[in-house]
């Protein structure tokens, strides 16, 4: 405990106020909020004692929206106007959106920005507004439950969101006006909330089967950092998948066809869930179909059936669990600890099949719906200020490098990738050019050399610079990314002061899929990228020579004899006949013979323009 | 009923009556406050209230209120050292949980 000290009668400080703090999980399918209450996570239910609160918003007229379960009852009556799976447009632009499949039922109306807008009967709302709706029920939820305002939340991403998507996300919190301490790696909260950041240094995998997605991630704990080894899913597999399964049995078992009604199908479906759910303790479920839906049949399903029609998709999941280890370079016995995150991860074949799989017993005590979110909370409980300030705080690092365009189109990494964050590097870059007054700062995100190979992210101008000669103006270019993973860029000329600046917002984000194949391309492109920029240094070099030696060849050429001039020009010819050529070290050679050739006229050039400085004045003056 | 302290604990309180100069004892006592319900006060006494209860311990008052002493009964402050920090630490064996900085506890 804290050692205390005797003060004066009656002004004894008051030790400091518990301020609320919550952890949000904001998930695709579902969303929770949980906070530390005297020194215990516990996640908060609403009125009706539900935990859980699905993601989708109804907009109606001239009413404010519902969202949770109401939302999610009338979505089949509502379609339009009720918004499932928001969480898979964040940060999105319109030409991403299309990608995605025209399986989403909502009008997209094209916006001023690059940001889409779904039309409603409530208007047009964009994703980041009903997010919004989302996490200011969830608010409410804790403000009621706590009796008082939120000082700040931590919320949840997936670990392959890119900026866009993060910073999407911080804006939806906003807008509900909640106050982000911090986003947190979804798998990186599930290991804080069973206490692996506590335990010894290792490798960590966690496995997160939701209602609508599955996602692997494979994590480092080392030196109180979550390093993200890798990540891997499927975007379309979760409980729902099981649930239709198990559905579609029973259908073929009553005789109900494919193109039964709407709700006949969806009376089935909830049957299912419901035999889902009972047969995780149970060994059998009866099934029992209301006749008031269409056909009415009793039945049962044994624990082994019900394996047998979901063995498929457990395996499906397996597959990305290599694939995501094999990405990460490492074997199953390296994984220390394997966390259960998500409801799906209740079905008994999965978890025998998971602890198979890894030859681990999975960590399965916290109730995997909350799991996330009790990290967060926990989490936001030492951000807050509620627990001592020496408790490490946890750390995340950027996924892929971030650097900026040089000459040649080469990329220069400022910050590398598994940098932990908050970080703020700065590197030092001049002119290229004699009297160059501006410079375009290009800022990019991957793992490649060539600016063609990486992601473009910002770019901006930096005006003002003082003309100097070439090499000869000082620009020091700062990136900062803070705990986030959001990033900030600045520029700025040292002898001036003059300054630019942007906040990287780019306007459509990576997917994972394309985290990783940038990434594996950066593996086996190395060699052909290391070779690409030894070309193009070689020719920036050349260019650079060639440059200087014309300059100085029309200025003092009479500072050289005839023969001596003609040497200078066959070198310089021979360059310049190599220079564009894509065989680097003909470019490195013909440079070294200029540069000898030309090194005792830059002598003699020195020597002429100090004579000329001197001209005319006594050693004295000087 | 009784409320202890170390040696330690009692140097460092007659050193620093001493040096302030007055005050009839050191009051020790709760209040209500902090995120697990309770605080310990700490302070020089100068009077004594009406429902005080004083105890003597190595030659030094210990002044408590009878409303604290419920929740104070059987402790003994002790002086320690924490690293760069020195200062004054309630031992006490009402103590339930703690918030994690220890400033504030429940019984």
């Amino acid at each position: 405990m804290a050692l205390l000290q005797i003060s004066e009668p009656g002004l004894g400080a008051a030790p400091h106020q518990h301020r609320l703090a919550a952890g949000i999980d904001l998930g695709t399918t579902n969303s929770l909020v949980a906070t530390v209450r005297n020194g215990i996570v516990e996640a908060l239910c609403d009125d009706s004692g539900e935990y859980i609160l699905p993601s989708v918003v109804r907009y109606r007229e001239n009413a404010p929206p519902q969202v949770g379960e109401q939302a999610l009852a009338a979505a089949s009556e509502d379609p339009l106007n009720t918004i499932a799976s928001v969480k898979r447009l964040m940060g999105r632009g319109i030409e991403d959106i299309k990608h995605l499949g025209t399986r989403l039922p909502y009008q997209f109306v094209a916006g001023d920005s690059q940001m889409p807008r779904i039309h409603t009967v409530a208007g047009d709302v964009s994703p980041v507004e009903i997010s919004a709706e989302i996490l200011k029920t969830l608010k409410r939820r804790a403000e009621s439950t706590l009796g008082g305002e939120l000082t700040g939340v931590v919320i949840t991403v997936p670990a392959y969101f890119d900026d866009a998507q993060r910073q999407a996300t911080k804006d939806a919190a906003t807008v509900a006006g909640l106050k982000v301490m911090r986003l947190l790696n979804e798998p990186t909260a599930a290991a804080l909330a069973y206490g692996l950041d506590q335990s010894a240094e290792g490798i960590h995998a966690i496995y997160d089967l939701g209602g609508g997605t599955f996602d692997i991630s494979i994590l480092r704990m080392q030196k109180g950092v979550f390093e993200v080894l890798s990540t891997g899913g499927d975007s379309a597999l979760g409980g729902d998948d099981f649930d239709r399964a198990l559905a579609e049995w029973v259908m073929a078992q009553a005789g109900i066809n494919d193109d039964a009604e709407h709700n006949q199908l969806r009376h089935v479906m909830a049957i299912a869930r419901r035999a889902k759910e009972k047969l995780t303790a149970a060994d059998s479920a009866k099934i029992e179909l209301d006749a008031s839906f269409g056909v009415a049949w009793q039945g049962e399903i044994t624990r082994k059936q019900f394996n047998q029609l979901v063995a498929a998709l457990v395996s499906r999941t397996l597959v990305a669990c290599r694939r995501a280890m094999r990405d990460a370079h490492i074997s199953a016995d390296e994984i220390k600890e394997v966390v259960m995150v998500g409801g799906s991860t209740r079905v008994p074949l999965v978890r025998e099949k998971v602890g198979e799989f890894f030859a681990l017993a999975p960590l399965t005590t916290i109730d995997p719906d909350k799991v996330v979110s009790m990290g967060a909370a926990q989490q936001a409980d030492i951000l807050v200020g509620n627990q001592p300030a020496d408790d490490a705080l946890l750390l995340d690092v950027i996924p892929l490098s971030l650097g900026l365009e040089t000459m040649g189109e080469l990329v220069e990494k400022v910050v590398p990738r598994n940098t932990t964050i908050p970080v703020a590097r700065a590197q030092d870059f001049t002119t290229f050019k004699d009297g160059q007054t501006a410079m375009t700062i290009h800022v990019l995100q991957g793992e490649r050399e060539l600016v063609s190979d990486c992601r473009s992210l910002a770019r901006f101008t930096l005006r003002g610079i003082p003309p100097k000669a070439a090499g000869g103006a000082k620009i020091r270019v700062t990136f900062q990314v803070d705990a986030d993973g959001l990033l900030t860029v600045s520029a700025k000329e040292l002898t001036t002061g003059v300054e630019s600046c942007v906040e990287v917002k780019p306007s459509y984000g990576l997917e994972s899929s394309e985290i990783e194949s940038m990434l594996r391309d950066s593996m086996s492109h190395a060699k052909e990228d290391l070779e690409a920029r030894r070309l193009r240094e070689a020719q920036v070099e050349a260019r650079r020579l060639v440059e200087s030696v014309d300059v100085a060849l029309s200025a003092d050429a009479k500072l050289l004899s005839d023969q001596e001039r003609k040497t200078i020009e066959k070198a310089l010819s021979a360059l310049k006949s190599v220079m564009n050529e894509d065989d680097h070290s003909a470019i490195q050679q013909s440079s070294a013979v200029l540069q000898k050739v030309t090194a005792d006229f830059a002598a003699r050039r020195m020597d002429a323009s100090i004579k000329q400085a001197l001209a005319g004045h006594q050693v004295d003056d000087l | 009923m009784a409320l202890t302290m170390t040696e330690a604990a009692a140097g460092h309180v007659k050193a620093f009556l001493e040096s302030r100069g007055k005050g009839v004892g050191l009051r020790l006592g709760v209040k209500t406050s902090g995120c697990s319900g309770m605080a310990y006060v700490l302070e020089f006494a100068d009077q004594l209230e009406p429902g005080d209860q004083v105890f003597e311990d190595k030659g030094v008052k210990i002044i408590v209120d009878e409303k604290s002493l419920l929740y104070l009964d059987g402790t003994e402050l002790d002086f320690t050292k924490e690293g760069l920090n020195e200062g004054f630490k309630f031992n006490n064996p009402n103590v339930k949980d703690a918030c994690g900085c220890g400033e504030s506890f429940n019984v």
